[in-house]
């Protein structure tokens, strides 16, 4: 049997697919820009603080003393924000057991809006009406989204400005909760 | 004649097939994408940071007009920007509308944003367009392609706070 042009059909499908692929990947990075910078400069430990989130509980940081905290300054009106809830959420759900936990610091959201977004998301952690005085506590938030990762140290590992790229905060996430204090 | 080797070829020649149209078809929606933008990056209606802190150095200063968060704005803000507010909301949209009424259509305007990436800010395209149907003949977008933090502050560009 002569399977020559079966080879060279092969080929040219393996071409296109690439092509596809080729294509995609570029866009893809066209569309996001600078998605992820991670600073690692300045190891600081979380501030001490306390808040009320969406359903009426009272957090403290201090309460999270050996645990790997993602706090991800967010909107609902904002697209690559939202974009990354169901990331967290997932992230949340895989990794909770083994003391992770993700809070999400609203920021500049209308009241009803943020209610309706965090049902319809069914976001599995807290979620605090963010202010002025949040966001200096931690440097200064000038952007969204921005998330910070926090060790069991309670040091704060890790600053994404912009989209993060989930597969580079797994990694930290994992990494971190390998991690003893 | 062998059946499978000639189904194999069919398939692999219609994967190939719809592989290529899927390649063209995205290549042109994605340009399509990109020339409805009212605001590309490169264009005359956009500004640079570095040019923007420039201009507030000169003897006629633009008027410049944040159409963001309040929050980022109480953080730091381009020296003299007037606080405008999100102009996605309504309120900020008719905000907008009354300060543009007290100005001159040919006055120097500048609007910035920087809540998030360029390409998904809500506020900067309607702010354009609504002083472009306004009239406004001079009116330019602050290009800040991450953020404000990482595309003003953080290169060390001069920073008010306070609301």
């Amino acid at each position: 049997m002569n399977r020559r042009p079966a080879i060279r059909n092969l080929l040219i499908a393996l071409t296109a697919l690439c092509l596809v692929l080729g294509i995609y990947l570029v866009a893809h990075r066209r569309g996001q820009h600078n998605s992820v910078r991670s600073s690692r400069d300045g190891l600081r430990n979380v501030p001490n603080l306390s808040f009320t989130d969406l359903n009426g509980n009272s957090i403290h940081t201090a309460d999270y003393r050996n645990k790997v905290v993602l706090i991800n300054f967010w909107a609902a009106w904002c697209v690559p924000c939202a974009d990354e809830v169901p990331q967290f959420v997932g992230l949340q759900k895989k990794y909770q057991g083994q003391g992770l936990q993700v809070i999400g610091f609203s920021v500049d959201d209308d009241a009803q809006e943020l209610q309706s977004f965090y049902r319809k998301y069914q976001m599995n952690y807290p979620v605090v009406a963010s202010d002025i005085k949040l966001a200096d506590a931690f440097g200064g938030v000038l952007g969204l989204p921005t998330t910070f990762v926090i060790g069991r140290d309670s040091r704060i590992h890790t600053k994404h400005n912009g989209a993060t790229d989930f597969s580079v905060l797994e990694r930290e996430v994992v990494a971190l909760l390998a991690a003893q204090n | 004649m062998n059946i499978p080797s000639v189904l194999s070829r069919s398939l692999v020649f219609h994967v190939s097939i719809f592989a290529v149209i899927a390649a063209v078809g995205f290549a042109l929606a994605q340009d399509a994408a990109k020339q409805e933008d009212p605001l590309p990056p490169g264009s005359t209606q956009v500004m640079q940071s570095e040019e923007l802190a420039q201009a507030l150095k000169g003897e006629r200063k633009p008027v410049v007009l944040y159409v963001g968060p309040k929050s980022i704005y109480a953080q730091a803000h381009v020296p003299g920007a007037e606080n405008i507010g999100p102009v996605a909301r309504p309120e900020g949209m008719e905000k907008l509308r009354a300060r543009a009424a007290s100005l001159a259509k040919d006055s120097p305007v500048v609007i910035y944003c920087g809540c998030c990436a360029w390409d998904h800010c809500p506020n900067v395209r309607p702010a354009y367009a609504e002083l472009k149907k306004a009239g406004f003949t001079n009116v330019r977008v602050l290009y800040l392609e991450s953020s404000f933090g990482t595309n003003w502050k953080d290169k060390g560009l001069p920073v008010a706070t306070g609301e």
